[in-house]
Parts: structure tokens; sequence; C-alpha cells
């Protein structure tokens, strides 16, 4: 089944190609190129029930434009009158009973993929992790790792992941379409999912469930790195100790500018965090609060004013705004906070 | 509707809520009114039941609901929907006093529902503090019974208009068809209150 | 419709007839004005969508102005345009296509039009007033019930008025058709868009009752503190979610079966064949309605309903193929072995048939449930449903438009105008929306204000932008199809397209009583049948008599005036307890109304049939 799926995925996107200048948009983003088991279940249901469709439309079609060609009034004719027939209970049984046979060519297999991509009997032996949706940032907690990150997403290879998905405010949804389809983050119950990186890599991820002004600026990367990688992640970011001293006096200062005014919102380390991201590897990151690229100068432009960026966001408003060297300093020393080897960057290699 | 018919015949037919067009029409729409209303109400009933456990730690169903009161408010409506019926008996016999003698019954039952619960919603307030306010199930039955509250006060204002109005000028073809379908109403209110009894007050005690 | 005597009127005349008519055939008129009017403030705020995203990290409007933009573009298309263009087709044609001199309920018809437009101009009304609803035309709680500023508490009451003068509309139609058909009309011989009209109304009036319990809710949570959609207090936003779209899929089909109607009486009259299995066409009508109210959850598949919900909604949801494959082959095989001649009306209809298919194609795939999490809120949705509502609904409506004009207004819209329109509207509509399904899968999620420049969305964003420009082209060039042809249109005869149905049976302009005698139904098509028998007209089932007609009245526009005014009061009391007492006033002017409409008799007047001769009522 595999094999022979493969196949016509290859035909289909050959096809695809050809039709589309620009590809099948960006890798890493596009459903079109899974490089997980989920995005995999979704795309061969998708080319099932496309493939089932054509021919339907190809059938319409021709009907149509032989009706078209055959029977439009020739000059001369404007008097003839057709035979006014009733119907035909033989094509009616005809089209009524071949468009069922198609359509359990398709649900055969989309009731076996539902129960198979909801399946959470592997959920206690496997990596959990809970995803929080939040206006307008993602923020993800190993639980037994003891581990809170936000926005970037790190998952080890070849495995289940198991996401426990709530929101702390509107209604989210979570979607790496490269990864697995969606699935919403509610505020009152919990919804489970996994997911199945089966490369390496760095994967986009966005929101697809209106949630207030910057819904287009929740941006979101799962960076998938091999098992080893991982551990070793999940041990960097274990040994992380908030208070460190940074190297140079400005990150110093900032670090002790941070103290006084972010943390009340922000978190450094595994302590859980009230209302703003966790930024304990936030030198690790390539974009700034998810969509701002990363560089110092931006993350200035940011502490000074997040509103530019992220409309309507929580920040705007209610924090003391820095001067601007003072939001150099804390600028300093966030971009220093690097805990780990193992980044996008390395997952990317 | 070409014919001329008289609104006021010396005998009146079998029917006479359904003997002009008009009549069936408002008869006809009046049913699909309350098919409608089935809706309405049913999305109420959804919505209270998703939310009846959602106390919050504050009043459970159980705690606040007391039986002898509804059972009497029970008895009230479900009266009352008879009496109606004896009204729409004297109305297929043309006998009008009759008719808004039953009706005024009617009317009084219904406005002693309406004090009765009145008066719980008041009992619930100002001795369990429990208010729309109060958690989510607070919400759904304040909502739901509350509707049913505001229905039975639109049918009695309806009911006592028609009286009113027609008071001098007794039965006809014309006005026929508004007081049966004003006791429609009524019935259906009544079997509203029916599953309210089941599912909000003897469930709420019991399940 | 005659406009040489509203001429002679004086506009004062006119005006005041207009609001106080009952007849339905000028409250069709108003439908198609005020669902006109909503139609190019919809288009515009679509345009406005298209701009802002011809390009990426493009600022033409900011982010919070955006959401405002395209939860009033999806409202105003769906309630104020789509819906009110139909009834407006429906007010039209039914009476005339049934052999009735008018509807059931012409007070309530009346009545229906005015909470409609009191509706629409509240919910609009918020552009002025502090900014539009921006919690997307689903408006799901949380977002909604959160939304700062009364945006969202005019889509509440806005929805509520205008969602009760639908409801009133479906019962009158219902109990139009069920009670005033002409002799010999029986269920069996009703034209398909008499049919679609039937089973769309039941739609309404089972559909829009959970919408107004939404409603609510939404405005208790919002306005008077409950707790329905709110996670702290033990509320459930998902309920939301269920109650909308137990409304809202039935919606769907409440938007495309009069569609299916029209396109039934289009397809059949141009080919000059009769409807190609007419009860296999109405049975599939009835299924597609019932089977409309057990699918709703297929717009909830990413909620964490489950594996066991989903696969049977998904199921249930494919099951709707079947009854509308039916149909389309039904319209091929119509139109095979007739003698096809192609005017507007019939491009629209044939335009109708690939688009729509395509439409429906898409509709099973996305009834796949694991593939739907893929689809879903994406573009690829936004697509999928554009196909089904502009390429059967908009495009139903313009056959429809072209196919009735010369009944409504006694002439025929310029056909070389008309198919520029066609033209220009059909190929921007695949321009626009086709791309979009890729888009959708090459993950752009829907709503989005904007997206950025390295994710491979550019080429497909430009390339519907461009596709819009074009339907807004045609959409100018029928509106200025419509003056034109209202200054300079020749009248035609009643009966212009060699017509099938009870309504081109009557001559032009139509009489304010519809017909002189009710005619005489001998079966399906019954015009064609006596024009088969050599007949010109109808024969009529009953002698020339005094004909009983209705009074106008103002009250339908008092009531609805009174709840517009009680809307402010409703929405403003939560800033200052003063407003209650215009809520109060409005409320008071809406029942005071209703009590006047109880207490005071209206027996309707009568035309002497000594009048009728001298041509009373034209």
């Amino acid at each position: 089944m595999k094999g022979w799926m493969g196949k016509i995925r290859t035909l289909f996107l050959l096809s695809l190609l050809s039709l589309l200048l620009s590809g099948c948009g960006k890798e890493n983003l596009t459903a079109f190129s899974p490089k997980g088991y989920g995005a995999e279940v979704s795309l061969n249901l998708i080319i099932i029930s496309l493939l089932v469709m054509i021919f339907v439309f190809i059938v319409v079609m021709v009907i149509y434009t032989i009706v078209l060609i055959r029977y439009r009034q020739k000059k001369g004719q404007e008097d003839f009158v057709p035979k006014q027939t009733e119907g035909n209970k033989a094509l009616e049984v005809i089209w009524t009973v071949i468009p069922i046979i198609l359509l359990i060519i398709i649900a055969v297999p989309t009731v076996s993929a539902t129960f198979d991509l909801a399946d959470t009997t592997e959920k206690n032996d496997s990596l959990n992790i809970s995803v929080t949706g939040n206006q307008y940032w993602w923020h993800f907690n190993y639980g037994e790792e003891e581990i809170q990150t936000s926005q970037d997403l790190y998952i080890p290879t070849g495995e289940k992941v198991y996401l426990n998905m709530m929101s702390s405010d509107v209604l989210h949804s979570f979607w790496v379409p490269t990864l697995a389809g969606k699935m919403d983050t509610n505020p009152e119950n919990e919804n489970t999912m996994y997911i199945e990186a089966y490369e390496e890599g760095v994967y986009y991820g966005k929101c697809a469930e209106l949630c207030g002004p910057s819904h287009s600026l929740m941006d979101f990367k799962v960076i998938a790195v091999s098992p080893e990688e991982f551990d070793q992640w999940v041990e960097d970011m274990q040994n992380v100790n908030p208070d460190a001293t940074p190297e140079t006096a400005s990150a110093q200062e900032g670090q002790a500018l941070f103290e006084n005014s972010c943390l009340s919102c922000h978190a450094i380390g595994s302590s859980p965090t009230a209302v703003g991201p966790n930024l304990t590897n936030f030198g690790d990151r390539s974009k700034i609060a998810g969509v701002v690229d990363y560089s110092k100068e931006n993350l200035v432009k940011w502490i000074l004013n997040p509103e530019e960026f992220k409309p309507g966001n929580k920040m705007s408003g209610n924090y003391s705004v820095p001067e601007p060297e003072e939001a150099e300093k804390i600028a300093d020393y966030l971009l220093q906070l690097q805990p780990s080897e193992v980044t996008p960057e390395s997952a990317t290699e | 509707m070409s014919q001329e018919h008289t609104l006021n015949p010396e005998v009146m037919p079998d029917e006479p809520e359904k003997a002009t067009l008009e009549g069936k029409n408002k008869f006809l729409g009046f049913w699909f009114f309350l098919g409608g209303e089935t809706v309405l109400f049913a999305s109420l009933f959804g919505t209270y039941l998703a939310l009846r456990g959602s106390t919050m730690g504050d009043n459970t169903p159980e705690n606040l609901f007391g039986l002898e009161l509804v059972f009497i408010m029970t008895m009230l409506l479900l009266t009352s929907s008879l009496t109606s019926v004896y009204a729409m008996y004297h109305m297929k016999n043309n006998d009008f006093p009759k008719m808004q003698l039953w009706l005024g019954i009617t009317v009084v039952l219904g406005l002693a529902f309406l004090g009765c619960e009145i008066y719980e919603f008041y009992h619930y307030v100002h001795e369990y503090e429990f208010t729309f306010s109060s958690s989510a199930f607070g919400s759904a039955f304040y909502t739901l019974v509350g509707f049913h509250g505001g229905h039975v006060a639109f049918g009695l204002l309806w009911i006592i208009t028609l009286m009113v109005r027609n008071a001098k000028r007794g039965l006809s073809l014309y006005n026929a068809p508004k007081f049966y379908v004003a006791s429609l109403y009524w019935h259906f209110i009544d079997v509203v209150w029916v599953f309210i009894f089941t599912v909000v007050y003897l469930m709420g005690k019991v399940g | 419709m005659s406009t040489t005597i509203e001429q002679n009127k004086g506009f004062g005349a006119t005006l005041w007839d207009y609001l106080t008519t009952v007849d339905h055939k000028k409250i069709a008129v108003l439908y198609l004005i005020g669902g006109g009017f909503f139609f190019i403030l919809g288009g515009l705020e679509a345009m406005a969508i298209r701009i802002q995203l011809i390009k990426p990290a493009n600022d033409f409007v900011s982010a919070g102005f955006y959401n405002e933009i395209l939860t009033m573009h999806g409202t105003t298309m769906i309630f104020l345009a789509a819906m009110p263009l139909i009834f407006a087709l429906m007010n039209a044609v039914i009476p005339l296509q049934i052999g009735a001199r008018d509807v059931a309920f012409p007070f309530l018809n009346s009545l229906g039009f005015w909470l409609f437009l009191f509706g629409g101009i509240l919910l609009n009304a918020s552009w002025f007033l502090g900014g539009a609803p921006d919690a997307g035309w689903t408006a799901y709680a949380p977002l909604s019930t959160t939304s700062p500023g009364h945006g969202v508490d005019f889509y509440v009451l806005g929805l509520q008025i205008s969602g009760a003068g639908t409801l009133i509309a479906g019962i009158n139609f219902l109990v139009t058709i069920i009670n005033m058909r002409a002799p010999g009309m029986t269920y069996m011989r009703m034209p398909l868009f008499t049919w679609t009209t039937f089973v769309v109304s039941a739609l309404i009036l089972f559909a829009f009752p959970a919408l107004t319990v939404g409603l609510f809710l939404l405005m208790f949570d919002r306005l008077f503190g409950s707790g329905f959609f709110d996670a702290s207090m033990g509320g459930n936003s998902v309920i939301w979610e269920h109650l909308f779209w137990i409304f809202g899929h039935p919606e769907v089909y409440i938007l495309i079966l009069p569609a299916f109607g029209i396109f039934s009486e289009v397809l059949p009259t141009f080919s000059k064949k009769r409807l190609f299995g007419y009860t296999a066409m109405v049975f599939a009508t009835v299924l597609i309605g019932f089977l409309g109210f057990m699918v709703w959850a297929h717009h909830m598949f990413t909620v964490g309903l489950g594996p066991a919900a989903n696969s049977i909604f998904a199921i249930a949801t494919m099951a709707i193929a079947v009854p509308t494959g039916i149909k389309i082959f039904n319209w091929l095989f119509t139109m095979w072995g007739g003698s096809i001649r192609i005017n507007t009306a019939m491009l629209w209809a044939l335009g109708f048939i690939p688009s729509f298919t395509i439409g429906g194609m898409t509709g099973v795939m996305v009834a796949a449930a694991p593939a739907d999490y893929q689809y879903h809120d994406s573009y690829f949705i936004v697509a999928h449903f554009h196909y089904v509502i502009v390429g059967g609904v908009v495009f139903g409506i313009f056959a429809g438009l072209h196919y009735w004009w010369p009944k409504m207004f006694g002439k025929i819209l310029d056909e070389t105008l008309g198919k520029i329109t066609f033209w220009t509207f059909f190929t921007g509509f695949h321009l626009t929306f086709f791309i979009q399904h890729f888009l959708g899968l090459m993950g752009m999620p829907r709503r989005y204000w904007t997206y950025g420049a390295d994710q491979g969305l550019e080429l497909g964003n430009v390339i519907s932008t461009v596709g819009a420009f074009l339907m807004a082209i045609g959409a100018i060039v029928f509106l200025y199809n419509v003056i034109i042809t209202t200054i300079k249109g020749d009248k035609v005869s009643g009966d212009p397209w060699d017509g099938r149905t009870l309504e081109w049976s009557i001559p032009n302009p139509t009489p304010h009583y519809n017909f002189t005698q009710i005619p005489l139904v001998r079966g399906l098509d019954p015009l064609w049948i006596e024009k088969t028998e050599g007949r010109k007209g109808m024969t009529p089932a009953e002698p020339i008599g005094d004909i009983h007609m209705p009074n106008p009245s103002i009250l339908p526009f008092v009531m609805s005036l009174g709840l517009f005014i009680a809307g402010f009061g409703a929405i403003y009391q939560i800033d200052n307890p003063i407003w209650l007492v215009v809520l109060i006033i409005g409320m008071g002017i809406t029942f005071g109304a209703m009590f006047i409409r109880s207490v005071k008799d209206d027996h309707g007047h009568h035309i002497h049939k000594e009048d009728l001769d001298k041509g009373a009522g034209l």
C-alpha cells in the first residue's frame, strides 16, 4: 500500500509542479511535501479523494461538452420542439449507485485514518508536551523533563510525541502543515494529538483559528532533531542556571533590569510563567516573537514598542517602557541566553 | 377568495377557526411557528444539560430546588391547559360567555403560576445568593426557565388582549382563529413546562 | 410594476407606497434594492481584503481593521446580500408560479423585509460607532465574548433582528405554498423553484431558532454577565460552535437550494424541454434539506470531538454528494436532446455546472476528516465555500435576475452587457478562487491579515487579487446594465422566453392582483401544456368575480424601527444605565404597534369585478 501510494504521490506532485510555477509552496511549510506521519496520512487521503473526484468531474464535463456541441439550437430550427422526455429510471439508478460506490472508496480510508490519528494507546510511554495557545504566542511545557519553552518546540525525530493542548484565552489552532494537520486549543478542555517527524529540520507552524488582530503573527517553529541531540538539548535546558552571571558588563546590567521589571511576566528557567513567554533559550531562536527578523536592533525596537510588530499583544501598555539605552542592555542580556548547542541552525545542517 | 364570506354567520361552522382562508393560514402558520419554537427550546435544553454540572462549587440543583413549589406550579399550568381546552370547546359551540369564562380561569391560573415563578427566583437570589452570574449553571437555569416564564407572560397578555377586545362584540369567523392559536400557544407553553419539570427539577433532584 | 404610474404619483406618494406595501411584487423590489446595496458593500469589503493580501507584509489596512472587514464581509454577504436577494426572487415569483394573488401573510411579509433592513442597518452602523465586529462571521467564543468595544454587540443585535425577519419569511412561504396553490397544482406539479423554496423555508424554520438562542446566549455573556462561554465560570465555548453550526450548515443549503431551483427553471426553458427526472429532482431536494441537519459537526473536525463523532459526521457529509450528483446529471440530461438557446440567463446556468461541480468535489474532499485536518481554516476552505456560494448561489441569483427581470420590471436586461458581465465575472471568479485551494495547502490559514515574504505565497495571492478586480468589473457592468435597461429598455410581452410555468401566463405589467381569474393547472409546466394544445393562455378555474386583497400598513415599518431603537439601548446600557430608557422606548414602540395590529380589525379590501375591466390595480 505504502509503495503504491508513494508512486501515485510522486506522479501527483510532479503534475502539480508543472501546474504551478511557484511549486508547492515553501518547503517545511507546505502540506504538499509531508515530513511527518500525520501530514502523510492526510496527503494520502487528499490524493485518493481528489482522484475519485477528478474522475467524476471528467464524466460531468464530457457529457456537458457533448450536450453543448450537439444540442445548440441551429439557425432555421427555432420552431423545433424537442421530445419532452420525463426521465429515465435506469439512468437515475446509475447515477445514484455509482457515486455511492465512489464514496465508499473514500469513506473506508477516511474512517480508518480518523481512528489512527486519534490513537492514544502509546501516550503514556511517549514524550508528552503540554501546548498552550496564548494571544499571540505558544507555550510548551515538558512536564516530566521539567522544561518550559516558548515559540520553539523541540522534538526528537522518529517517534510519536504527544501534544496535550489547551488555550489560556481564546481559541487557537495548532498547525504545522508539513508534520500534521491541525488541532484546536480550547480554554475548557484538553485536546491530544501526536506528531512524528521523519527527518531533522525546522518546520513552520501557524495559528489557524482567528484569535485577534495578530492572528496572522502567531508563527512558531517545530525543531526536529535526532534523539541523541534531543537528549543533549533536554540536559542543557535542565542545567540552565537562571541566575548565572553574563559575561559582558552591558548584559549584566541588562540582567538586573530584566529581573526588576520583566520577570513579573516572563521567566528564565523551568519555573512556570505567569503571562508572558518563557525566554530561557531566547538566544537560540531565529525569530523574535515568532515573526520578527532576529537582530539586536529589532529586539530593542520590540522592547520599546511591541505594538509595532504585534498589534493587540498583551505586553503593550502593561509594562513601564525602559529608556532606549536600558532596552539595549536588556537586549544584550537576552541575546546571550544560549543554553544549548542544539539550535534551529544545527537542526537544518 | 373571490366569493364573499360572512364573518358573522347564523350558525357557526364546525371548525370556526379554519372556516376562512385567513383562518386556515393562521392555523397552519402557527403550527409552523411552534415547530420553530420547539427548536428554540431544544437548543436551550441542550445548553442547560451541557452546563448543569458547571456549578463551580456554588449552588447545585440538589440544594436549590424544592419539589413542593414546583409541583404546585406544574398543577397550576396543567390545569390551565385543561381550562383552555374547555374554552375552545365552548368556542366550537358558539357559546361566547362560557368561552370567556374559561379563558378567564386560564388567565388566573397562569398568573398564579407566574407569581410562583417570581417567588421562586426571588427566593433563590435572596436566600441562596444564586444569580444569573453565579456560574454557568446559574446562567443556563435562569435562561431556560426564564425564557419559559417570558412565554407565559406573553401568552397571558395575548389572551387578556383578545378577551378585552372582543368582550362586547362576541365571536366571529374573524376572531375565532385568533382565539384558537392563542390557546394552541398556551398548550405549547404547558408542554415545554412538562419538560422543564422533568429535565430541570426532577433530574436535578434525583439524577 | 408599472413605472409610469409611479412617476405620476410623485416621490412622496411612491415612498409611502413602498413603506406601507404588502404586495409581494413590491416587497420583492425592496428586497432587491436592500440586498443589492449590501452586496455592493460586501463586495467593497472583499476588495479591501484582496488589496491587503496582494503583497507580503502589506499595510493597506491595519490588523484590527482587517478583522473587522473580514467579519463584515462574511456577515454581510450571507445574511444581508445573498439571502435577501434570494427572497427578492422568491417574493417576485412564488405567488405567480403557484397561481396565487398574494402570499399567505402579506403583513408579515412586509414585516420580514423591514426587520431584515433595520437589522442590516444596525449591524453596519457599527462602522461609525467605534468599530465593526471583529470576531469573524462565525463569532467563535471566547474571542467574541471578550472582543473589546461594541462591535460584536452590533453583530448580535443586528443579526437577531434580521434573523427574526428571515424566520417570518420562512413561515410565510411554507404556508403560502401549502395553502395558496391554484386548483390542480398538486405538490408533484409544483415548479422546482417552488419546491426548493418550500424545502428552504422549512430549513429556515428549524435552523434559525438555534442561531436565535446562540445570539441570546452571546448577548447575555457580553451584556448581562452570564457565563455560558466563559471557562472561568464553568462555561463551554464549544456550545457556541454547536449552536452556530446547527444553524450554519442548514444555512448553506438555505442559500444553495433556491439557486438549484432557479437553474431548474432556466435550463428547461432555454432547452425547450421539460426538466429531466422531475421526481428525482424533488426527492433530491428534500433529501439534501434533511441531510443538511445531520452534518453540522463537519465544521468542527479539529475541535476535538473524538474519532467516533468525526467519522459519523464525515460519512453523513459525504452522503449529501449523492443527491447533489443526481441533480447535476438531471440538469445535463435536461439539455440532452434539447434545443439550447444561449442567452445571458442560460450562460449563468451553464457557467454554474462546472463551477459548482468543483465546489461539490472539494466538498467531498473536506468531508474526509483526516484530510480536513489540513484543509480546515485554511485558504482551501475559503476556496471551497466561495466555489459553492459564488459559483452556485451568486451565479444562480444572476441567472434568476436575468430570467425574471422582464417579469419583475417588464424589460429584458441588455444581452451584450449581460454577456460582458458573465465572462468577466466568470473568469475573475475562477482566477480568484481556484488558486486559493493551493494557497491553503501551501500553509496559508484563513483570515490572515498578512503573510511573510519568505513563505512562497506571493504569486498565488497576486493572481487571486487580479481575479477579484475582474469580478468587480463584472459587477459594475451589471449595475450599468440595470440602469441603462431601466432608462432605455423596451417593454416586452408577458412571455418573452416562451416560458413553461404559470408566471409567464400573466400579461406585462403584472396586475396588482396577479390573476384576474385563478388558473386551472392540468400538469407540470402548466403553461407549456396549454401551448402544446394550441391555447394562448391558461384555462381559468373560476368565473370573473370580486377580488379580495390585503390593505397596506405602516405597522411593519414601525415595529422594525422600534426594535432598531431598542437595539441601541441594549448595546449602550452597559456603558450607562440611562440607555435602558432607550431600550424601553424602542420595545414600547414595537409592542405598541403589535397591540394596534392586534386590536384594530383589518379585513382587507375588495376590487369589484366591474372595475377589473377598467384595469384597476394596474
